[in-house]
């Protein structure tokens, strides 16, 4: 659930169901939740799988520290990260990706993967992933593939010229 | 297992430096053996497909390091399978730059005028196209007639694709899977392999150490085919000469590791990196602009929507290679795709305040990819890099099955290198945002770090030893017989995409490693024409070889 959250705090998304905790809902459609993001996580090709549990409970004792820093009371039937307001993990996600924080690295790869499973279902064929209406690359409005699977645009071109040459182009076509 | 055998020439990696030697030598005679990291793909085996495991992560290498992450191909052809196939000549006065130094950077021996015969053999051996207006997708277009209402000019860009063949999918960085891309595996390597030279894939080089008859012996590690973290053996080979190009995030480690057998190193090996001055931007269209302003169509209805069509970069503004314009104030403008996946992570939201690479806005963003258009920077930086100690194996701690590492490079800009991005930040700016085109953003550096396709610089050639790892014959100095011909060989950032250029040094670097295998009883010889049979450019090059070939 705390992997959840940090996950909606890269790419937000909408509820699943009112009920939801892990997902804020500060956005409209799926989010990198929706997308697979901890089926991208916990695929050991990532090498960060085996780590989450570890991850999980870090985020949790900086969300603790930082509640307690801003006077944040937090509902306790939840992980503290998911019990944090969204703009407050949004604050704290930030600070723990700053340059110079010590786990920074750690929390950018998170986040790598994260936004991966939205941009690019990293964790699925990109041809079967649009075919299941994945919300990340429907979003981004990525063309379908031909019938064999592959991409291929004939219409390409304005096709016509756009611009002056620089006067000092070589017969070669580089610069001089 | 363990195994040792002898060859003449020991290639490390298979890109533009390693294959052009690779060819050349063995087309003169010489036993040779390449030993190359990543797989062998070829044709089918390139996916269009962003999972893990795909051609898309088996042959690329994402190495993360502190301050500049470096994108590099990991396969037989190296970069030459996964770049985008831009291949202009480094305009003159990159040869005069001072940079970090103060003084000239590049060998006395070389200039515009020096390598411009070695650029036409390279020409001569890859087919490189002149692209026509009828070539040049929409976002190239669309970045020239944005250039040209600005009062710009814009080029197409020339380029190893074959227009004929290509079907402008964009997976050309997950190498094309439609032949229409002239990488090695269609030129310097098949001339090789059919002069007797060996590729093995998945041959990790590790270190060089001497041996007792003045050669080298070169240990390297087998690499699993799927889990690169995993290694499944070792072995070392025994040669004459070693020519390294592993690439310029990779060959100063192999050098730095084989500090403790081979001897100190020059004080330049892993130093005086430059990331070719790389930045990106993303201009985010206004599709109701882009049509009154430019007038701009594409038949359907749509002005544009058109970021994921096309074949990379194929249209560059060069306005600001100008030689009469002070060092880093110079530099090009080129249109460029970057596919998902490691694409748009570092992108931020246009006149956001803040940190704004991930989140809400962020979100709408990359709901808007269609109307992307992303500019590469490419400014003149400081050679400001710096590798730290080797890891333990390969160039990096290597965190997922492919791809994804941590390395030890150390990149802090110097405001040289800071203004120059800003000037050239500034510039796209002027074009793309006037009369409300587009809004535009830099990707952020706050979080791998600046970002470089082009690695360049890192155990580079010179005349001054204090600042070059290598004489202006590519020799690493007080080893003779290893030889560097990759992108760590190039003095510095280029303002322009760096392939030709690697190649021409790369042809260049020839006649004084056939000279120093020759000097240990090599029988080889040099004069081999292009790839292809072709010797139109050999005469032009001849007066220049007995120089090149003077030990």
């Amino acid at each position: 659930m705390t992997l959840e959250a940090f996950a909606d705090t890269i790419v937000p998304g909408e509820k699943r169901s009112p009920d939801d905790r892990a997902v804020a809902g500060a956005a409209a459609g799926g989010g990198a939740v929706a997308a697979g993001a901890i089926e991208l996580l916990e695929w050991d090709a990532t090498g960060i799988s085996e780590g989450l549990d570890g991850f999980a409970s870090a985020l949790d004792d900086h969300a603790r520290a930082y509640a307690a820093e801003h006077a944040l009371d937090l509902d306790e039937s939840v992980p503290p990260f998911v019990a944090l307001p969204f703009e407050h993990r949004t604050t704290l996600v930030q600070r723990l990706t700053t340059p110079g924080h010590p786990e920074k690295a750690l929390w950018v790869s998170l986040a790598l993967f994260s936004n991966m499973a939205f941009d690019s279902a990293a964790h699925m064929h990109t041809a079967d992933a649009i075919a299941q209406g994945h919300p990340g690359l429907i979003a981004l409005g990525i063309e379908k593939p031909g019938p064999d699977g592959l991409w291929r645009f004939s219409e390409y071109s304005y096709g016509r010229p756009l611009a002056r040459l620089h006067p000092d182009t070589t017969p070669s076509g580089s610069p001089a | 297992m363990t195994s040792t055998e002898r060859t003449d020439v020991l290639v490390v990696g298979s890109g533009f430096g390693g294959a052009i030697a690779a060819y050349h030598l063995a087309a003169g005679g010489a036993k040779v053996v390449v030993l190359e990291r990543g797989p062998w793909l070829t044709g089918e085996d390139f996916d269009q497909d962003f999972k893990l495991g795909s051609s898309y992560t088996r042959a690329f290498d994402f190495v993360v390091g502190d301050g500049m992450s470096i994108l590099g191909g990991n396969c037989v052809g190296g970069g030459s399978v996964v770049y985008f196939a831009a291949m202009p000549r480094a305009p003159r006065f990159v040869f005069e730059r001072h940079g970090s130094i103060g003084r000239r950077m590049w060998p006395a021996a070389v200039s515009r005028d020096t390598l411009d015969p070695w650029y036409d053999r390279v020409a001569e051996s890859i087919p490189i196209y002149q692209q026509e207006w009828s070539d040049v997708s929409y976002a190239g277009g669309l970045w020239a007639a944005a250039c040209d209402h600005a009062g710009r000019t814009a080029n197409p860009v020339p380029v190893a694709v074959d227009p004929t063949q290509c079907v402008n999918c964009n997976w050309m960085m997950a190498g094309c899977r439609f032949d229409a891309k002239k990488s090695l595996l269609f030129t310097y390597l098949p001339a090789a392999l059919a002069h007797g030279a060996e590729i093995r894939p998945l041959h990790e080089v590790q270190h060089i150490s001497r041996t007792d008859d003045g050669g080298y012996r070169v240990h390297y590690q087998h690499v699993d085919d799927e889990d690169y973290r995993i290694t499944t053996g070792s072995g070392t080979i025994d040669a004459k000469v070693i020519v390294l190009a592993a690439g310029a995030g990779a060959t100063p480690v192999i050098l730095q590791r084989s500090e403790a057998t081979l001897g100190t190193m020059p004080r330049a090996v892993g130093r005086y990196f430059s990331g070719n001055g790389e930045r990106l931007n993303t201009a985010i269209l206004n599709e109701d602009r882009v049509r009154d302003v430019l007038g701009l169509e594409r038949g359907n209805g749509l002005a544009y929507e058109a970021n994921q069509i096309g074949k990379g970069p194929v249209v560059a503004n060069w306005d600001r290679l100008d030689g009469s314009l002070p060092e880093y104030e110079r530099f090009s403008l080129e249109q460029l795709y970057f596919p998902p996946g490691l694409g748009t992570i570092l992108a931020q939201v246009p006149g956001a305040s803040g940190v704004s690479w991930f989140g809400v806005d962020k979100k709408e963003v990359l709901k808007r990819w269609r109307s992307w258009l992303i500019i590469f920077q490419m400014i003149e930086d400081d050679n400001e890099g710096v590798f730290g100690p080797p890891p333990e194996r390969g160039n990096a701690d290597r965190l997922s099955q492919q791809m994804l590492g941590i390395g030890r490079l150390r990149y802090d800009p110097t405001p040289n290198t800071l203004r120059a991005w800003a000037l050239a930040d500034a510039e796209v700016k002027d074009i793309l945002e006037r009369d409300g085109l587009a809004e535009v953003a830099a990707w952020t550096n706050d979080v791998v770090g600046a970002y470089t396709v082009h690695p360049l610089a890192s155990c580079r050639i010179g005349d001054d030893p204090a600042t070059s790892a290598l004489d202006d014959r590519h020799e690493l100095r007080g080893h003779p017989g290893i030889f560097v011909t990759d992108g760590s060989a190039v003095p510095g950032a280029l303002t322009v995409n760096p392939a030709m250029t690697i190649s021409a040094l790369a042809e260049r670097a020839i006649p004084g490693i056939v000279a120093a295998a020759r000097e240990r009883d090599v029988e080889v010889t040099y004069g081999a024409p292009a790839p292809n049979g072709g010797t139109a450019t050999r005469r032009a090059a001849a007066p220049l070889i007995p120089d090149l070939m003077r030990r």
